[in-house]
Formats: C-alpha cells, structure tokens, sequence
C-alpha cells in the first residue's frame, strides 16, 4: 500500500499496519516526542496499537517543540 | 484617526500595501498585543510589531538577560546582562518606535495571574520555552476567548499555528496534554541555530498584524512546521478536537492548572 507519512509517499508491502508499529517502522525514536495525527485527526496514545493505518492515508508526526526563552 | 506627516512617512510601506492602507495600519496602532516570554521567539516578535506600529505591546518574562541568550534573543544587547529581559526589551521598543506603549510585567505566567494579564489584549504571542507554560497559554487563550499564535523551536527546526477562539483548532487539539518529563529535549540541551528563532518569531509577528488587519489567511487548522537545516516548509493540517479536553465538546479542563515540568535543568550551568 502507499501512504504518506510526513508529507512523504511511502510503500509498505502490507495493507494495513497499526500506528504504533509505523512509530517503530519510522525510526520516532520515542513516541512520547511525538503527537499522531491520522489524515488531520488527533490519535490518542491509548489507540496507538488498535488504530490502522491503510492505503492512501496520511500519517503525521507532529514533534513537540519547546524553545522560544531560554 | 488621523495621521501626522511623520506617521506617513514612518508607515508608508504599510500604507502603500492595497491589504492594509490607511485603515490596516490604523487597526495596528490601536492594536494590543502581548507577547509571553522576551526570548529567542518574542525578540525578533517585539522588535518588528513596534516598527510596525502596534498601539500596545505588554511584555511578560521573569528572568534577567544571559550572556548565553545574546547569539539569538536579538532585542537584548551585550550591555544588557543582568537586566530583566522586559526591561531590556522596553528600552529598545521605545527606540524603535516611541509611538509605542509598551507594558512590562515581570513574572513568569502561572494559572493565578494568566488571565489578569492577558485579559486587556487583543492578541497573544507565545514565546514560552517549556511546555507547561505553553498549554497554560493555551487553556487560558480558549477560556479567556482570546486569539494566540504558538510558537516552538528545536535545533534547527520550528512549528508554529494560530488559534481562533471557537474557529480554530487549540494547541491541545493537536497536541493533547503534557508530553512527559525528559522525553523532549529542551533548546539548552539540544541547541537551537539562532536564526531560526529568528524565522519563526517574525512567522508569528507576521501572523498577528494579518489579524488585526483582518486580511489573508491565518495559519489556522495548519500547523507550519520547517526544517531549516534542509530548507523545506509544510504546512499540516489539523482539526479542531471534539474530544480535546479544553475546547471539544464534553471538556474535562475546567479551570487553569499549573503543571510541573522544568524546561531548561542545564540553564545555570
């Protein structure tokens, strides 16, 4: 299937793969940097594993980001 | 309104522009804008509304100028060490544009005094370094009804997205709740290239004259997140939440909490 993660097309040899395994897959070093958003809907953590992401989705990994003050 | 000969010439540029004329740099200078944190984000923020003219700007932040913020946090001068950054901040304001009245106040923002100091603006900078500080904006910006742009930077990267009380999605639409401790690194301990709080500082002073002269569109229900190191800019969309716990339909934040998490534990070293 191809989906797009990031905004960059992607092609998994698989039909559908959980949010969860895609972190892995992606290299998000920890998820906990990262805010999921599947096709521009939050994903909550809790739903990671039972949430599937399929053909022609889009996928983004939103990092938190602080800086600004000091 | 009516405009010295100095102002249009001051202006000009402005004035000139069919998008904001006479009428937008009006609603600028009867603009009040706060801007949360005088630091890598807010300086380059301060520095172009008050060219621009802004009618008010208050300016909040606790801490006193370091020499480590110089390499970025352009609106405080080496003289300036040891001084609190609103005052650093209000000096050279008033050089740039004496027109302008600037409000200091400072202290850091927690749930108790948020909404008193907010509640007199038009528009909200957040130029906080940590995250309790930017959820706090963000619960009391949808509480207090009041528009705010969110403002992040990482080594070479940033985000940023503006918020539309009722319209738009809320930081916590997009970004829930507080990441846990230690799992995002701060700017003292993964380094930020300078000019990047540069480019998105003026991102946002940029977004919050587009609101008062009520033209284009805000980066409303899009976040812009840019990586500087390779040069590309996206823009991603986002919705507003019907579960988030602030502005979705059954809330489950109520009232504003501070939270504990410190930003920058190798700051003093």
């Amino acid at each position: 299937m191809k989906i797009k993660v990031n905004g960059k097309e992607q092609i998994l040899d698989k039909d559908s793969i959980s949010v969860k395994e895609l972190l892995n897959v992606s290299k998000v070093e920890k998820p906990d940097m990262v805010s999921v958003q599947l096709n521009g809907e939050f994903v909550k953590k809790e739903d990671y594993s039972n949430t599937s992401v399929k053909e022609s989705d889009e996928v983004d990994f939103l990092y938190f980001m602080g800086g600004g003050n000091n | 309104m009516n405009f010295s000969e100095e102002q249009l010439e001051r202006y000009s540029r402005h004035i000139i522009l069919a998008e904001v004329g006479v009428k937008g740099q009006e609603k600028i200078m009867q603009a009040k804008v706060l801007i949360i944190g005088v630091g890598g984000l807010g300086s380059p923020a301060a520095l172009y509304l008050a060219a621009a003219g802004c009618g008010t700007i208050g300016l909040v932040d606790g801490d006193c100028v370091e020499v480590s913020n110089l390499q970025r946090q352009v609106i405080h001068f080496t003289p300036d060490i040891g001084k609190p950054k609103v005052i650093s901040a209000k000096e050279k304001i008033e050089k740039i544009n004496p027109e302008v009245k600037v409000n200091t106040y400072k202290e850091r923002v927690f749930a108790r005094n948020i909404t008193d100091i907010i509640k007199d603006y038009d528009f909200i900078i957040d130029g906080t370094d940590n995250f309790p500080a930017k959820f706090l904006i963000n619960d009391a910006c949808v509480f207090s009804k009041k528009p705010f742009s969110h403002g992040g930077i990482l080594k070479f990267d940033g985000q940023t997205m503006t918020y539309l009380p009722k319209i738009s999605a809320c930081y916590r639409c997009v970004f829930g709740t507080l990441p846990p401790k230690g799992a995002v690194p701060s700017c003292s301990q993964a380094g930020i290239l300078g000019a990047i709080a540069g480019m998105l500082g003026t991102i946002q002073a940029a977004e919050a004259l587009k609101y008062f002269v009520q033209k284009g569109e805000l980066l409303t229900n899009r976040l812009l997140i840019f990586d500087a190191l390779n040069m590309n800019f996206r823009t991603v969309k986002v919705r507003k939440n019907p579960e988030c716990p602030v502005c979705g339909d059954k809330p489950t934040i109520t009232k504003l909490i501070d939270q504990e998490q410190p930003a920058c534990d190798l700051r003093k070293k």
